[in-house]
């Protein structure tokens, strides 16, 4: 229940969408994108959001789009993430989203509300990260395609009144080899104590992690450690553990130092299953 | 705007009502339209007490806003029937004190419309979504799966 | 026996497939108004100032209420304000409600009120409690009013101590030559009964207080009630429909104080108040933390022959029920074994969490763990195998309780038994370790259990009979239908006396304090032997009264007569005789002359021989029977990560008799369940400042579907000789032992002793030295 009123429009073109950000802006009301919604309705009922109007763009066209054009594969934002997991296009999302939340409220959230979410784990996100895609926003100038990694740092970078529209992926992709391991607290239900995919490409590893920070990355010298052919493999974890990004979560889910001995664990388990020379 | 008068398609009757914005699907089927079935355990997603079914599909109606579910079919536990979920809920001793029991037989039900052959796997990854604290989840998997094996 | 045993199917069980079934939050109307508190973000500070006016002229808002001037609460002393006063002393805790017209507008108004604090140091363990010189909780702890089984310690924060003084310690000691002493810990969680608690309250202008609540004790609410606020006993009329879920955190007596209270504040118009899940977990109490010290003695052949306990209870900012599940602690100490020589100082300690509220197994899968943790550490240090350790410990009758209660075969079950069927169904003999991988195991862990049932000495419980005019019977009793079937029960056992179809008797679900018979609370897994006992004397009452006016209709002797089928007979010719359709409302002669009337049979039952243990020695007997279970666990456990599956689980409860197969497996299923999300995941995380980190089900996290491990459940048949039909309680003992069996297989897997819960990976890999070893 939430105890606070706001405005609701559900507009069916983007153009309308983008009018609507702008006015609104103008009039100074607090304004959201509600694209599954699920963060306004449970942060909400706990005073951790509030709005004075939100914008519904499920019914925007270029929200919705699922399917493969010559090169990419090109997802809407407002797509649920049971329906992504259906069509299977992208096996590696597939994996990551079907281990997000629960079955049911997966048909509520979006693939875009994840990404943009307050709930810092952005699962979602570690796909395309490992892919190089491209993210696609709307704006009042425009639209923009951008490498997700000039725009995610820890979180999209939007800019006010901006919509994220959609996101692309190289097909040469989404047959790569892949492992998704999701470890939480304990047995198989909750937020992840740390989410790890690695991607092979070609002889080299991709690796994005969510849990282990209050943000999701991809980082550069981590994989390069990884991939570094001259240390043996406990070598090349240790070396990883001292260039992580921090802070290192230390909460409900775990402490920081035991999040630490399960990256290990996951970093080995991947250099195995996926067999990266060592 | 704040409030709208709806229309709202619930176990295939037609409803105006005048809601908030703010309003759940969940309160709206309980408080404006009797439907006391759905069940509030944590309105925030977690449990699945309140779960309807949305144009097929599972929703759980505390993540919906009432405004949001505008032109599409609702099913609620009111709406069902004899269904053979519901029998076999009964038969199996599925349910103790019954207050997760709409909202499983709610899951249930689109799961068997969903994938008449689901397997396990698939039950597992449907029904965890649900919690029941009464029993130990072996009544409600032999409830489901003497649905799904009859078909 | 034609319907005791069988599977009958609940009796709401349709209500409850078809959504129709009602819970207290379901009832609605108009008028009612809606209750919102405002509650304590911290463990413990002094409340400074409370800024309402702005509330106050929000709109909707109807009345704001803060704590002054109400009474003191408590359900042994009375040490707890129904709204925070001054001090609040722990996270969650009431400080203020709004009463207004919706939700919405309660809640926004509820937003308003500023509130002031100076935060104070937190007690945030019963150990920390328990050092002297440390913080008080309660200053005033001597001045509080109590009962006569209290005994607390003004000055420190003990709330009660209660001991246990059996044979002689330290000979004890001294046949002992191997001893073993350990220490557990682990802190207060929650029920997550799946509704959340809800009460409304409606004042009448003659002065009626009508109260409905998702209550255990529809009937101590009405006494309490009427106790702290000086209202009549008689005008106030407490209702429970059905109850979703419970598991003894819906015992406790705290929302409908506030729904009174609320109701009051606005003219005794009807207003509710319905917790959110993250009241539920916080502001409402909650289930008991404990930290324990065990040492067990034995001599060479392994046979105990002393235990020293400490067990202090974490009961949180207020005692509450704590205290009473403090004393039942002391007297099932032991865990289900005979020791000659017991001493045991069971504290109630004050905390800053918060407050405990009675928890399916009341202490007893609690001190279990603690127990069966050391058993296996004897076990361990003795060389023998652990299950036969418990075998040749098992109590027995001949055996006394720490309460020195001289038990028989009635009174006790057969625990050996148990464990060896126990020992059959885990496979005992493959080994307690078995290799699956190079990296993954599978592993078990056993543990045994006894429960008494110390309900207060006098409680009754009470059964009326009505018939209809088809000859169909009307059961009214006072057990609420929290999930446990005891209703449903209960008709069979009435159908199997009076040898009819139990789909002719009709069960009221709901219970009011007004014409429904008094049963005393519905916990304890005393449903089914109090009211069962009510109920075949009401059922030997409409016997009585059938044969009575069927006597000059057949013209025969009413020894001569038999009644079932519905029909009442000839005992030697049961052809000649009336149907109860006939007969059950008044006997029409021919030329229209009646006799009789409706038949309407009453029972009671009230316990009988329960006495009060002596404050020095713990002498007396707490309660009717001992029922006794072996439990076992087996997990897949991964040597490199610590994670763990649980594949199975096997509860051996000697149950006396099956009344009702499928139901009495669910209750031990489910039970098992709860303990083992208890054992393995469920915790409340404090902070420093006392608060509780994860209090909503997306960081509290019950077991799922597919995390259960398949399970295993038989029963040993020693029957109760006083019961009906002989069967023993069983609601709660499938709970009990998993803490301890899941405790010693994953102990045995990992290679290192668990002291604490929940039991997660993580825990197990700092219990190997992780932390230490850990760079970071
Ligand atoms: C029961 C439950 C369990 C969960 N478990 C997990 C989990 O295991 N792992 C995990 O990663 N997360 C989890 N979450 C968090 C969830 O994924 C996020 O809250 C997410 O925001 C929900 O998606 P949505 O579509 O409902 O988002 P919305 O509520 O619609 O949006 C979320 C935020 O993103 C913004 N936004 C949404 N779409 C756009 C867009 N197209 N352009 C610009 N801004 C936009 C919104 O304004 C809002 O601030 C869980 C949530 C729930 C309810
Ligand atoms: S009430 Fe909707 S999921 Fe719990
Ligand atoms: S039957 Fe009680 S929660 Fe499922």
């Amino acid at each position: 229940m939430l105890s606070f009123d706001f405005d609701y429009y559900k507009p069916v073109t983007l153009k309308e969408a983008v009018q609507l950000l702008e006015t609104l802006e103008q009039q100074e009301k607090k304004t959201m994108v509600f694209s599954g919604g699920t963060e306004l309705i449970t942060l909400g009922r706990i005073d951790l959001s509030i709005t004075e109007a939100v914008i519904d763009i499920k019914d925007i066209q270029e929200c919705r789009v699922m399917g493969l054009n010559e090169k990419n594969l090109v997802l809407g934002s407002a797509l649920s993430l049971t329906k992504i997991e259906k069509a299977n296009l992208f096996p590696l999302l597939t994996k990551v989203s079907s281990e997000i939340a629960d079955h049911t409220a997966r048909g509520k959230i979006t693939l875009g509300g994840n990404i943009c979410a307050k709930i810092f784990y952005r699962e979602a996100v570690l796909p395309f990260l490992l892919t190089d895609s491209q993210v696609i926003i709307a704006g009042a100038k425009g639209i923009k395609v951008l490498s997700i990694h000039d725009i995610f740092h820890e979180e999209l970078q939007l800019e006010k009144g901006d919509i994220l529209l959609q996101l692309e992926t190289e097909k040469s992709f989404l047959g790569s080899p892949f492992l998704c391991i999701k470890r939480r607290q304990q047995w198989n239900s909750g937020y992840p104590l740390i989410t790890i995919c690695a991607l092979k490409v070609g002889n080299e590893i991709r690796v994005a992690i969510s849990g282990f920070c209050p943000f999701p990355f991809r980082s550069k010298v981590v994989e390069e450690i990884l991939n570094n052919d001259r240390l043996s493999l406990e070598e090349r974890i240790n070396t990883v553990i001292e260039v992580l990004p921090g802070p290192i979560l230390n909460d409900v889910e775990g402490s920081s130092k035991y999040r630490v001995f399960v990256l290990k664990n996951l970093l080995r388990e991947i250099m195995m299953s996926l067999k990266v020379e060592v | 705007m704040k409030t709208h008068t709806i229309v709202l398609n619930v176990n295939r009757e037609i409803h105006m009502v005048t809601v908030r914005s703010a309003d759940t699907l969940l309160y709206v089927l309980r408080s404006k339209l009797g439907l006391t079935g759905a069940k509030p355990g944590c309105l925030n997603g977690d449990c699945g007490a309140c779960t309807v079914n949305v144009d097929g599909w599972p929703m759980k109606s505390c993540l919906m806003l009432a405004v949001e579910a505008v032109g599409k079919k609702i099913t609620t536990i009111e709406g069902l029937k004899d269904t053979p979920i519901q029998q076999a809920f009964v038969e199996n001793f599925a349910f103790q004190c019954g207050y997760c029991t709409p909202g499983f037989i709610m899951n249930c039900h689109s799961l068997i419309e969903q994938h008449p052959d689901a397997d396990d796997e698939k039950i597992r990854e449907w029904l965890e979504s649900n919690i029941c604290r009464c029993t130990g989840y072996e009544e409600i998997k032999n409830a489901i799966k003497s649905v799904l094996n009859k078909d | 026996m034609k319907v005791i045993g069988k599977s009958v199917i609940r009796k709401e069980a349709f209500d409850k497939v078809n959504g129709r079934a009602l819970y207290t939050n379901d009832y609605h109307s108009v008028s009612m108004l809606s209750a919102k508190l405002v509650i304590s973000p911290y463990g413990h500070a002094r409340i400074i100032s409370i800024e309402y006016k702005d509330a106050l002229n929000m709109p909707g808002v109807r009345a704001i209420l803060t704590g002054a001037h109400l009474p003191l609460t408590g359900e042994s002393l009375r040490d707890r304000p129904p709204l925070a006063y001054d001090k609040v002393r722990y996270h969650g805790e009431a400080i203020a409600m709004v009463v207004a017209d919706t939700p919405s507008q309660a809640k926004n108004a509820a937003d308003r009120i500023t509130i002031q604090y100076e935060l104070l140091p937190v007690v945030n363990s019963p150990t920390e409690a328990f050092q002297p010189g440390t913080i008080l909780v309660h200053p005033k702890l001597g001045d509080y009013v109590k009962e006569q089984d209290m005994n607390p310690v003004p000055g420190t924060n003990i709330a009660s101590h209660v001991k246990i003084r059996k044979g002689n310690i330290e000979e004890g000691w001294k046949e002992s030559e191997t001893t073993v002493e350990a220490s557990f810990s682990f802190a207060p969680s929650d029920h997550v009964a799946m509704e959340t608690r809800c009460s409304i309250a409606e004042i009448s202008p003659d002065g009626n207080v009508h109260i409905m609540t998702s209550s255990q004790a529809p009937f101590m609410v009405k006494q309490l009630i009427a106790a702290y606020f000086h209202e009549d006993l008689g005008k106030i009329i407490v209702t429970t429909p059905l109850v979703g879920g419970a598991y003894g955190g819906k015992a406790s007596v705290q929302l409908e104080l506030l729904a009174y209270l609320a109701s009051k504040a606005v003219g005794g118009k009807p207003v509710k108040i319905l917790n959110t899940r993250e009241e539920d977990i916080l502001t409402s109490p909650c289930h008991i933390g404990l930290d324990a010290k065990i040492k067990f003695g034995a001599d060479q052949n392994g046979m105990l022959k002393a235990a020293e306990i400490q067990y202090l209870w974490d009961g949180g900012a207020y005692s509450d029920k704590a205290a009473d599940m403090t004393r039942a602690a002391a007297a099932d100490c032991t865990g289900p074994y005979h020791i000659d020589n017991v001493w045991c100082d069971s504290y109630c300690m004050y905390t800053n969490h918060p407050y405990a509220a009675p928890f399916r197994g009341f202490s007893h899968s609690e001190l279990s763990f603690a127990i069966e943790r050391t058993l296996n550490l004897l076990a361990e240090k003795l060389k023998i195998d652990p299950l036969e350790l418990r075998r040749q410990n098992a109590i027995l009758p001949g055996n006394t309780t720490p309460t020195q209660v001289l038990l028989n075969k009635s009174s006790v079950g057969n625990l050996p038994k148990c464990i060896d069927r126990l020992k059959e169904l885990i496979q005992w003999e493959e080994g307690q370790v078995v290799e699956v991988s190079d990296r993954t195991i599978r592993a078990k862990g056993i543990s045994c259990s006894w429960k008494t049932s110390t309900i207060e000495a006098n409680a009754p419980s009470g059964v009326i009979l009505t018939f209809n005019r088809d000859g169909s019977i009307n059961l009214m009793s006072g057990v609420i239908e929290i999930g446990t079937g005891t209703k449903t029960v209960l008709a069979q056992i009435l159908a199997e006396r009076l040898k009819m179809d139990v789909d002719k008797i009709h069960v009221r679900m709901e219970v009011d304090t007004q014409t429904t018979p008094e049963h005393w609370k519905t916990v304890a897994s005393r449903g089914t032997f109090m009211a069962g006992k009510a109920l075949l004397e009401a059922a030997e009452d409409v016997i009585k009264q059938i044969k009575e006016v069927a006597s000059p209709v057949l013209r025969a002797e009413k020894n001569d007569l038999e009644v079932a089928n519905s029909r009442v007979f000839l005992k030697d010719n049961p052809s000649i005789g009336v149907d109860f359709k006939d007969i059950v409302y008044g006997y029409q002669f021919p030329n229209g002359n009646s006799i009789g009337g409706q038949i309407i049979g009453r029972g009671n039952y009230i316990l009988r021989r329960i006495s009060r243990m002596n404050p020095e020695t713990g002498e007396g007997r707490p309660g009717p029977e001992w029922t006794v279970g072996a439990y076992g666990v087996e997990v897949e456990f991964d040597k490199i990560d610590y994670t763990y599956r649980l594949l199975r689980a096997v509860s051996v409860i000697d149950i006396g008799t099956v009344l009702n197969e499928k139901a009495a497996k669910g209750q031990v299923m489910g039970a098992m369940s709860i303990g083992l999300a208890f054992a393995g995941r469920e915790t409340f995380y404090f902070d420093e400042f006392g608060r509780v980190l994860n209090p909503q089900l997306r960081t509290y996290r019950p077991l799922r579907y597919g995390e259960n491990p398949e399970y295993l459940v038989d029963f040993v048949l020693t029957p109760q000789l006083d019961a009906p039909y002989g069967a023993r309680g069983v609601g709660e003992h499938g709970l009990l032992g998993m803490p301890g069996a899941l405790g010693n297989a994953l102990s045995t897997a990992a290679g290192v002793s668990l002291h604490h819960l929940p039991l997660t990976p993580e825990l197990i890999w700092r219990t190997k030295g992780g932390e230490e070893n850990a760079f970071l």
